[in-house]
């Protein structure tokens, strides 16, 4: 098992969502898991009910049977002086740095900077040990950028290096990708039995190979249940209407005669059917094509009620169950 | 969030929802020949570039000359629209109806490019060909996180200088933050103003400008501090290329500055577009405030894939009391039916209150498990009398597809309740939700339609 996972997906997907519900069930059985999130959205907060979360590891939730789930907003600015602090100690230079701009510069404009200390702080999380020589975190989970621009923040590193040939950034940098392209790391991806994010998660996953970045697992989020199957969907066209106008009346809707309250029922619910039929069958369509992606597939289902703290429990339970963790 | 009280006897489905205090008039707003961009903003995931194209083929076929400039398109929409190459050019796109005299144009960001543009524009071709071959640009303008916005913002500029069309419909990066274009321009400006930039050019610039002596005291500490920072061989790249681009500064400041300024006019205005769900309703959220901090004109919001229902009278837990009758016809009193038969006139429409909802005593909801995660259907549960009764078991089947339809259109009521109760200023145009995606201008056309509509159209399906 990894000790990274990274987990993206393509917006509105709940990659979010998925990466706290993977921390919670890596953190099962007395673990500790890190949730990192890169993006400040501030969503892993909002998920866990807690308020913002500061540039600081906390405890934001127990795991059944008592593993801990911290969690980490990193803030490139913040990380960037503690990272001069810790490899240069640059005491009042950086400061002037930070009164130049240069901090500004080097976490909003220049190029990669930004990725690079996100990535850096996450591997870091990885590698800590304490002062007896065990890993500070089991696992460390990343809620990464989406599907789009994951490579390409992953990588950064590489492009760092090659720009920077030389010096304490080529090193850093060096180091960082040697965690991101190892086993040690496993990059998932979160999808919906939609058209436009299965299309991109398999460009992802071209783009991740290509990147020899280390594809983990395809989880396809929010799957509705299946109500009605393939023989129900064949009658839904053929059936009289006259009968389903009984059926309803028979089980206390109202009168099946032409204008009777079930009767009126009966075009709305079939035209509700024919939809359900239509996204079957897109569904059906998508599934085949991720089977096809030769990435191991798991389901999480689609919380009727919404997505609450008791829903990300239910998730965390359901990929133990799937072996995600 | 708790429902506006309703007088009795309300049968209006419409009443369910907590009715905007505005509506938003889209063709109003295209029509207008005032109204000269349209920038199109929101989460990643929400329908953003979609609802981008078809406000622009609605606008063309309207009569408007109309550009659509998107960011990262779905590659069927791409091709329905003929942009499937990125070659940074609006392309005129076939097909439509150009009875009124419109057209539409559509092209597809290509951000190193337009970066290059820039470069060759405000250099002459010695030092242009310097700082496109410098390292440091090369990275920058590929694409690093921030680009995109700035790119896209000056190439709305560049569209709307040229004035060659009378609408340009943009559409906003899926930024991370859903902001950074409007920040982009300005950053960018900080920078430019900054000393920063003066420190990194100080090399080049020995003996300095009038101005620039204070800050010698303390240059060489600060390039040494750089220099350890970045490593000898970067901080020179990051030099040539801050030294070669000197001279266009000053034009970038005095675009990025225009742009933002365009964006506050009044032929702009910005939609916010969402999705009924929680995560994106908040990014809209902080979207409208954000946009009324920066004086941005904001049209409305669009609330794409709203689910409605035909049979919205019917709640969900009496569609599921109902299934459970059909299925399992064994533990249900028999007068229970008849109950519902003596009744029907009135029995489910007199309340929309899940809790107040009458079923008929023996139909009990309380055990119905819909909520379970495999979502279990009974119909397998109970399969011989399924494969007796096959009809039966189909409106079974239906009746629970509605009850999930009932619980879907409450929650997205809700969220949207909530947004708007926050927001009663805010106009609001509601799309219903398609089954599957639009790559095609008959689905624009569609979504056009459903756009334009003035109240939220509920879907009794074609």
């Amino acid at each position: 098992m990894s000790r990274l996972q990274v987990v993206s997906g393509k917006g509105g997907t709940g990659k979010t969502t998925v990466a706290a519900a993977l921390a919670l069930a890596l953190a099962e059985e007395g673990k500790r898991t890190l949730l990192v999130e890169v993006e400040g959205r501030q969503g892993i907060a909002q998920l866990f009910e807690t308020e913002a979360l500061p540039y600081e590891e906390r405890k934001i939730a127990v795991a059944p049977g008592g593993g801990e789930v911290y969690a980490l907003a990193i803030d490139p600015e913040l990380a960037l002086l503690d990272y001069l602090q810790m490899f240069y100690k640059l005491g009042s230079a950086g400061r002037a740095l930070r009164k130049l701009g240069a901090i500004d510069f080097a976490t909003t404009i220049a190029p990669g900077v930004r990725d690079v200390l996100l990535t850096g702080k996450a591997c870091e999380a990885v590698r800590r040990k304490d002062r007896n020589g065990r890993f500070v975190y089991d696992y460390v989970v990343m809620d990464a950028p989406p599907t789009g621009r994951i490579t390409r923040f992953l990588n950064v590193n590489d492009e760092v290096a090659g720009l920077a040939k030389i010096g304490p950034i080529h090193n850093q940098a060096q180091a960082v990708m040697r965690v991101l392209k190892s086993p040690e790391t496993a990059v998932h991806l979160v999808t919906l039995l939609e058209e436009m994010p299965v299309q991109e998660t398999a460009d992802g996953i071209a783009e991740l190979r290509a990147a020899r970045l280390p594809v983990g697992r395809v989880i396809v989020n929010m799957v509705r249940p299946q109500v009605l199957d393939a023989d129900a969907l064949e009658l839904v066209a053929t059936v009289p209407r006259s009968s389903v106008a009984r059926a309803l009346s028979s089980a206390g809707l109202g009168g099946a005669r032409r204008g009777g309250h079930a009767e009126r029922l009966v075009e709305p619910l079939l035209a509700q059917a024919a939809e359900y039929a239509e996204r079957y069958a897109l569904e059906t369509e998508q599934r085949a094509v991720l089977a096809d992606l030769d990435v191991p597939l798991h389901e999480l289902p689609l919380l009727a009620e919404g997505m609450d703290l008791a829903g990300l429990y239910a998730l965390a339970r359901q990929l133990r169950e799937q072996d995600v963790s | 969030m708790s429902r506006r009280p309703e007088p009795a006897g309300t049968q209006d489905p419409a009443r369910h929802h907590l009715s905007p205090t505005r509506t938003l008039d889209i063709d109003p707003l295209i029509e207008d020949p005032d109204t000269r961009i349209v920038v199109c903003c929101g989460s990643g995931g929400v329908g953003k570039t979609t609802t981008a194209a078809a406000l622009g083929l609605r606008a063309a076929e309207r009569g408007r000359k109309v550009v659509v400039l998107t960011i990262d398109p779905a590659r069927r929409l791409a091709q329905s629209m003929g942009i499937d190459s990125l070659d940074n050019t609006p392309r005129r796109v076939k097909g439509i109806d150009d009875s009124a005299g419109g057209e539409l144009h559509a092209m597809m960001l290509d951000m190193k490019r337009t970066f290059d543009e820039i470069v060759e524009a405000h250099a002459d071709a010695e030092r242009a060909a310097a700082i496109l071959g410098n390292p440091f640009y090369q990275s920058l303008s590929a694409g690093f996180a921030g680009t995109q916005e700035y790119m896209a913002m000056e190439k709305l500029g560049q569209l709307r200088s040229r004035d060659e069309w009378d609408l340009i419909v943009v559409d906003t990066p899926p930024s991370r933050s859903a902001l950074d274009f409007l920040d982009a321009p300005k950053r960018l400006g900080s920078f430019l103003d900054g000393k920063l930039i003066r420190v990194l050019l100080a090399p080049a610039k020995v003996g300095g400008r009038a101005g620039m002596k204070f800050l010698n005291v303390g240059m060489s500490m600060m390039t040494g501090a750089l220099g350890k920072v970045l490593g000898g061989q970067l901080l020179r790249d990051v030099q040539t290329f801050v030294a070669a681009m000197d001279s266009m500064f000053g034009g970038f400041r005095t675009r990025a500055d225009a742009t933002y300024k365009l964006l506050q006019a009044p032929g702009t205005a910005f939609l916010v577009v969402a999705a009924p769900e929680r995560d994106a309703l908040r990014e809209a959220a902080y979207f409208v405030e954000r946009l009324a901090a920066e004086d941005m004109p904001l049209a409305g919001l669009v609330l794409n894939r709203v689910h409605g229902s035909g049979a919205d009278r019917l709640s969900a837990e009496r569609a599921l009391a109902a299934a459970e009758n059909l299925e399992d016809p064994r533990i249900v009193d028999q007068e229970d039916g008849k109950a519902g038969l003596r009744n029907s006139p009135d029995t489910y429409d007199s309340s929309e209150s899940p809790a107040a909802s009458d079923v008929p005593d023996g139909g009990s909801p309380a055990t119905t498990d819909v909520d379970s995660p495999d979502g279990n259907t009974a119909p397998d549960a109970d399969s011989d009398a399924g494969a007796e009764r096959p009809v039966e078991r189909l409106t079974a089947g239906l009746l629970r597809l509605h009850a999930e339809r009932m619980r879907l259109l409450s929650r997205e009521q809700r969220t949207r309740d909530r947004f708007l109760a926050l927001h009663p200023e805010v106009a609001v145009t509601e799309v219903a939700a398609l089954p599957g995606d639009v790559h095609d201008l008959t689905g624009l056309r569609d979504i056009g339609d459903r756009l334009a509509a003035d109240r939220p159209e509920l879907p009794v399906t074609p």
